[in-house]
């Protein structure tokens, strides 16, 4: 175990039983393109904050979470927006946030 | 207890870069982030490797503060201002931790590291170089610090602040949902505790709410006022966050920082523990 360090948010996800973890997996775009640095809030079915991680330099990051309904909001210097996911069971789920 | 005592501004911060007698100390999380970029001058500390014990499960002791802080160049006359990412979660523990071994004159960057970035102020890579002081640290100050005892006798008779997240709360989730959930404590949460996430004391920025919101929030979360109170998370960290909002913001008298917290709590044989939202009885 890695203490609490966030883990490295890239996009191919080692080392995780995906068979059992519900990944929530994605990119951060502004003007069509990946940012990185953005702050990238995962909220639950209630809007209540759940998690924060920083996208890579690629615009990556990920969850770990639980099934269900999930928002997902990133907040840069350019903007800010969120997307919804909805995760049915455990495995990768991916999603796209743009910041305007 | 006033906000200005505890708090400076991140604008307050970008015009006292280099001002004699202040030190900026990054504490993050992600303990390389400072290698990244950090505020110009600041020096960081290490939450993994230079506070806590590299044997047992403990703190450094006051000798290794000391020898700490002194390598740091910091010294007993100087003003801390602590800031890291992640909403100031370890910025806030450093803090709890400096006030733990008598460093008055410590305050937090209000809206740490985020912030800091989303305001685009500067950041640089320069390696900081301070001169090695003499600091001396005080006993532990264990007015702010409970351990599992306390804890326990603590239940259904002072306030219990459980900060995690709802999930981790009712026994769902055993971490922060951007980590890895294999541990091997139980879920669950310190029967009679209330759950109000720390992140309920934080605007989206990373500030904190002001005295009037935080105010609303734990007395509608039935904070009971004229009980002591003790807050615990997962390692103590988001906890000191809340014990900051509680005690040096709302000033609240007698507020410990459960630093054991679930990671113990839970793994404690025999003691009670409670699933679910703690809202069905």
């Amino acid at each position: 175990m890695s203490g609490c360090g966030a883990p490295d948010q890239s996009v191919v996800v080692t080392g995780v039983d995906t068979t059992t973890e519900t990944v929530l997996s994605g990119k951060v775009f502004a003007e069509g393109a990946p940012v990185g640095g953005a702050y990238v809030r995962l909220l639950d079915s209630t809007g209540e904050f759940t998690a924060e991680v920083v996208s890579s330099p690629e615009g990556d990051f990920r969850f770990f979470a639980a099934p269900g309904d999930w928002t997902i909001r990133a907040l840069h210097r350019s903007g800010n927006g969120q997307a919804l996911v909805t995760a049915q069971g455990p495995g990768v789920h991916a999603v796209e946030v743009a910041v305007a | 207890m006033s906000r200005e005592n505890v708090l400076v501004s991140a604008a307050w911060s970008e015009e006292n870069l280099g001002a004699p007698g202040v030190v900026f100390v990054e504490v993050d999380e992600d303990t390389t982030a400072y290698e990244g970029g950090h505020i110009p001058g600041a020096v960081r500390i290490d939450w993994r490797t230079e506070l806590q014990d590299q044997v047992r499960r403990d703190f450094v002791d006051r000798a290794g503060f000391e020898k700490l802080l002194s390598a740091k160049g910091i010294s007993n006359d100087d003003t801390v201002i602590l800031y890291g990412g992640n909403n100031n979660w370890f910025a806030a523990y450093a803090y709890w931790y400096f006030k733990l071994y008598g460093h008055d004159a410590v305050k937090l960057l209000d809206g740490g590291r985020k912030k800091w970035e989303l305001d685009g102020r500067p950041l640089d890579k320069d390696v900081v170089e301070r001169a090695e002081t003499n600091y001396s640290a005080q006993e532990q100050d264990l007015s702010i610090r409970a351990f599992r005892d306390e804890v326990v006798e603590a239940i259904g008779t002072k306030n219990l602040v459980d900060v995690r997240s709802p999930d981790e709360f009712s026994g769902k989730l055993l971490a922060p949902a951007h980590l890895p959930q294999e541990q091997a404590q139980r879920g669950g949460h310190i029967p009679s505790a209330i759950n109000v996430p720390w992140s309920k004391a934080a605007n989206e920025d990373g500030t904190f709410r002001s005295d009037e919101e935080l105010k609303a929030i734990y007395g509608e979360a039935g904070l009971d006022g004229s009980k002591n109170t003790i807050a615990y998370c997962r390692i103590g960290e988001r906890s000191s966050h809340t014990w900051f909002a509680l005690h040096e913001l709302l000033g609240h008298q007698d507020v410990k920082n459960y630093d054991g917290s679930w990671t113990e709590y839970g793994s404690l044989v025999g003691v009670p523990v409670e699933l679910g939202s703690g809202k069905e009885g």
